[in-house]
């Protein structure tokens, strides 16, 4: 799908019928293959795949988020997990035996996203009007800080039961329908992963659809412009710092709806779930699929999701080879993380799949490069203004 | 009274080694526009591999300050060797790209260097042989021991050796030259690329000396030391005006004490609700504080947006 | 009328004055040239205007108004766009969607009609891609339109930038030397552009080196060196004025051919 649309509305010469057919059969297939796929994976390889796929879904919302950020509008927020935290925490001591509410997640996952976007307000606005670093080394320690508190905050008020977490979550319910249970529906038993997987499918859906809107939008396109060239855009007429504001506030606010479907599904959370090593899961994941590409980072969190999973025959793998383990899997997950990170910054900035209309900032070569260092040997501009610039005359 | 003054000197040892930590990050920032997040992780591969040599020399049979100094001589080789690959494979070749690959480069660099060491060194806590043995003396009522004066009186030494090096040598002056403007500097026949690696390894060096600090100090070092180490000693750097070697140097001694007295006397003023257990906290407050008031440091000056 | 009145503007960069003092108005709908050496202190002007930097003495007004030039996007608001010396376009955004993000200060729709794809927010959206179709148009760029802005030639990307300005509805045009780098076909181009544009309401103000384009294109010109106002005038005043053929001319002439 490109940015734009290249026809207006009753322009485009392709016969309108045949495209919106073949578009219908298209979604029938998908809808089809989803509504199948947890009993295919459940019968296949087992119900822990199941699981997994439901992880997946979580970490695709929170990758669609943090793409706002990071793709979108190009700040890089190096803990978003901190986000995922409020929620999930939001989530949890609302709806657990632990204070003895068990509020509807109709109220707490709007409440987590308020909640999240809040915070995320709160670190942003003395940071945005900075350079983007400044914003990176922020987000990187408040990551760190709310484990902090998160750990340490149940004394002198017990607040978030400190290291053990808060346990016994409230299942989603709906209608008298909950998702904690097994039900038989026309002779088919439906266990909670499966519920879990419809209802999360749908609401990844729900994600995939407001980015994109909000990415072909007046919003979306400042926050592109923002992203390509910063004083440009004020330069015409963007309020970059509240854009910014809200491309942060939005995209913590994806993560705090995670948040809160990652504690009902679990039940229950602890601080050991919101790490660094989280915060770089979800970047990579953005990063690899395609920075600003929607679709791409929905497949980059697929993909980095079943990774784990497939890097578990490393271990017997290396006993059998070496006699012990000498690299542990999740280790060397977090290995291929960093060489990722690196390697795709070199040699393919756009990601494994990245928007097919138009490149994002980093994937844009040297002439849309506002670096922040003149380069050695390159014609430095003040010294002679009025040198001839090339096509690529837009340093 | 005792307690306070006993901060004071713990703040000071602490601001001794955020500072020269501070350093490296204020020098590539300063050159590069930079935020290189793998520099505190220098500081832990400086702690583990002065470590495990120091071991290796104490098992050779050498005496205590030779292993020390081959643990330390030892450290700072791999360190600086370290700081100017990565530059040269990871940074250099992005320095036309846009703003956000040398950043998202720079976490990759650090996870790598993170779990590189943990392959190496394993994930454990790894304690310092009993081999030091420190005088303690009695100063004002506070206790202050030879480790501890030694610390903070190698890190002035190296702080002076570097300010030295800036304002009085033809390297600092090229140094200079690049971080005015790179360009420029090129033109007038200074090899911006030779700079900017010698920059990479002076930076890594002092981290490596600040692992050593720090491993003497604590007694152990961890794979992920550099993490939290390296935040703090950024936060030093900005609360200092990042880009400023002075700057690092004031910022990383303030921080220090700072964070100390903080951690000591919080519990008191807070009746036990937030304990030492925030310590980690305070450095982030003082970030975001810095942020807010005064982004451009207490030494460093705004630099205006070119249009 | 005058259109713009600048009062007594001063920017110092640390101990260095870029501009002191500089006072000027320009007509509504003249053509106006700045110009000057290098480091004049030109572009600092525009920047100041712009409220890209924040100038230490002086004020503006607009049609007789005060202007508040705290933030750029005020500044846009009023009625004043302005292009760059060394060209800033959105490289990796389309040509359309480059000057589509110059009617965002002429735009209101916000998230939550994004989301929701209002009705508001279709009609604002279409208005806006036709609005900046027609522009594109008026520029010539119009076969253009979705390749990325970097891949267009370094004549066309100017005439980019001016589209994405115009956008913006600008009362007031300030471009920072739009000829530069151009050769004498183009420039010939852009001079007929620049004298529609005028025709067509918008007060221009340029920076410009070419002496040749900016003595036969202005209405009026301010010759500025060392952050000082010279001369103010026609350009058969300036030309004549004895402290521009020092200060500038005399330079200039070898840097024109």
């Amino acid at each position: 799908m490109r940015l734009l649309s290249a026809g207006g509305r009753g322009v485009s010469s392709w016969s309108q019928p045949a495209a919106r057919r073949m578009r219908f059969a298209r979604t029938v297939l998908v809808v089809l293959g989803l509504a199948l796929l947890p009993f295919v994976l459940d019968a296949l390889a087992g119900r822990a795949w199941v699981r997994i796929a439901d992880v997946a879904l979580i970490y695709a919302m929170l990758a669609i988020g943090l793409n706002l950020v990071v793709g979108f509008a190009g700040l890089l927020d190096l803990g978003y997990v901190a986000f995922f935290a409020v929620g999930a925490y939001a989530y949890g001591l609302l709806a657990s035996p632990h204070f003895g509410v068990h509020v509807s997640f109709l109220v707490l996952l709007p409440l987590g996203a308020i909640a999240a976007a809040l915070f995320g307000v709160l670190l942003g606005s003395p940071t945005l009007k900075l350079r983007g670093d400044y914003l990176a080394i922020v987000t990187l320690g408040f990551g760190e800080i709310i484990r902090i508190f998160l750990n340490n905050l149940n004394q002198p008020v017990n607040i978030t039961n400190g290291p053990q977490g808060v346990t016994l979550i409230d299942p989603l319910s709906l209608a008298g329908f909950s998702f904690g249970k097994s039900h038989t529906v026309l002779g088919v038993t439906v266990a909670p992963v499966h519920a879990y997987f419809y209802l999360l499918v749908a609401l990844v859906a729900l994600s995939i659809l407001v980015a994109r809107r909000l990415q072909l939008s007046r919003i979306g396109r400042a926050w592109a412009a923002i992203r390509e060239d910063e004083t440009a855009a004020r330069a015409m007429g963007i309020d970059t710092r509240n854009l910014k504001l809200l491309a942060f506030g939005l995209g913590a606010s994806f993560g705090g709806v995670a948040g809160g479907l990652f504690a009902a599904v679990q039940g229950f959370v602890s601080p050991e779930s919101f790490t660094l090593q989280e915060s770089i899961m979800i970047l990579c994941m953005v990063v690899l699929g395609g920075m600003g590409h929607v679709a791409g980072v929905v497949l980059g969190a697929i993909v980095l999701t079943a990774l784990p999973e497939a890097l578990r025959v490393v271990g017997p793998l290396q006993k059998a080879a070496f006699g012990h383990v000498w690299i542990d899997p999740a280790d060397l997950r977090m290995m291929l993380f960093g060489l990722a990170l690196v390697v795709m910054m070199r040699w393919r900035p756009a990601g494994m799949w990245p928007s097919p209309g138009l490149r994002s900032s980093a994937a844009s070569g040297p002439a849309a490069a506002a670096a922040a260092v003149p380069l050695p040997g390159e014609a430095p501009q003040s010294l002679a203004p009025r040198a001839r610039g090339g096509p690529d005359g837009a340093a | 009274m005792d307690i306070f003054i006993q901060q004071l000197v713990n703040g000071l040892v602490l601001g001794s080694i955020y500072a020269l930590v501070a350093l490296g990050y204020t020098m590539v920032y300063g050159i590069l526009g930079l935020i290189n997040f793998a520099h505190g992780d220098l500081v832990m591969v400086g702690a583990l591999s002065g470590l495990a040599l120091l071991k290796g020399a104490l098992g050779a049979g050498l005496p205590l300050p030779i292993a020390l100094g081959l643990a330390a001589l030892g450290a700072v080789c791999l360190c600086g060797a370290l700081g100017v690959l990565m530059e040269r494979i990871a940074y250099r070749p992005l320095r036309r790209a846009p703003k956000l690959a040398p950043l998202i480069t720079a976490i990759g660099v650090s996870i790598l260097i993170e779990y590189g060491a943990a392959m190496i060194w394993s994930k454990q806590y790894l304690a310092l042989p009993p081999v030091i043995q420190s005088t303690t003396w009695q100063v004002a009522g506070a206790a202050v021991t030879d480790l501890q004066v030694s610390i903070v009186l190698l890190a002035l030494v190296l702080m002076a050796g570097l300010l030295w090096l800036i304002r009085a040598t033809p390297l600092g002056v090229a140094m200079r030259a690049t971080e005015q403007n790179a360009e420029v500097a090129g033109l007038m026949g200074i090899d911006t690329h030779r700079v900017i690696a010698i920059t990479f390894l002076i930076g890594s060096a002092l981290a490596a000396l600040a692992g050593i600090m720090v491993l003497l100090y604590y007694g152990v070092a961890h794979y992920f030391m550099g993490f939290m180490l390296g935040l703090k000693a950024f936060t030093a750097a900005v609360l200092g005006g990042i880009g400023s070697v002075p700057g690092a140097m004031l910022g990383g001694l303030l921080l220090g004490l700072i964070e100390s007295l903080a951690s000591g006397y919080v519990g008191d003023l807070t009746g036990g609700v937030f304990g030492s257990n925030y310590r980690d906290v305070f450095a982030f407050i003082v970030l975001i504080v810095v942020l807010v008031l005064r982004p451009v440091g207490l030494l460093g000056t705004a630099s205006g947006e070119r249009a | 009328m005058a259109l713009l009145e600048a009062r007594g503007i001063a920017k110092r960069f640390g101990g260095i004055a870029a501009l002191g003092d500089v006072s000027l108005t320009i007509g509504d709908g003249e053509i106006y040239g700045l110009i000057g050496p290098n480091g004049a202190g030109k572009t600092t002007f525009f920047n100041c205007l712009t409220g890209l930097y924040r100038h230490d003495a002086g004020s503006f007004h607009l049609a007789g108004t005060l202007l508040d030039t705290a933030s750029p996007d005020r500044v846009v608001k009023r009625g004043i766009a302005r292009t760059f010396q060394n060209i800033r376009l959105f490289a990796g955004l389309s040509v359309l969607e480059n000057v589509m993000v110059g009617r965002h200060a002429r735009s209101q729709a916000g998230a939550l009609g994004a989301v929701l794809r209002t009705r508001a927010f279709q009609a604002e959206e279409a208005a806006v891609r036709n609005r900046a179709l027609e522009l594109l148009g008026y520029v010539g760029l119009a076969a253009r339109r979705d390749e990325p802005a970097r891949s267009l030639s370094y004549g066309d990307q100017r005439r980019l930038e001016i589209a994405r300005a115009l956008a913006t509805d600008p009362r007031l045009l300030a471009l920072d030397e739009p000829a530069a780098g151009m050769n004498a076909t183009e420039t010939q181009v852009l001079r007929q552009l620049l004298e529609r544009i005028r025709a067509d309401g918008v007060t221009l103000l340029l920076i410009e080196h070419d002496v040749k384009l900016v003595m036969g294109l202005c209405d009026r010109l301010a010759v500025l060196d060392f952050g000082q106002l010279v001369v103010e005038g026609t350009p058969d005043i300036v030309r004549r004025d004895p402290a521009v053929i020092a200060a500038y001319l005399g330079a200039g002439t070898e840097e024109a051919a």
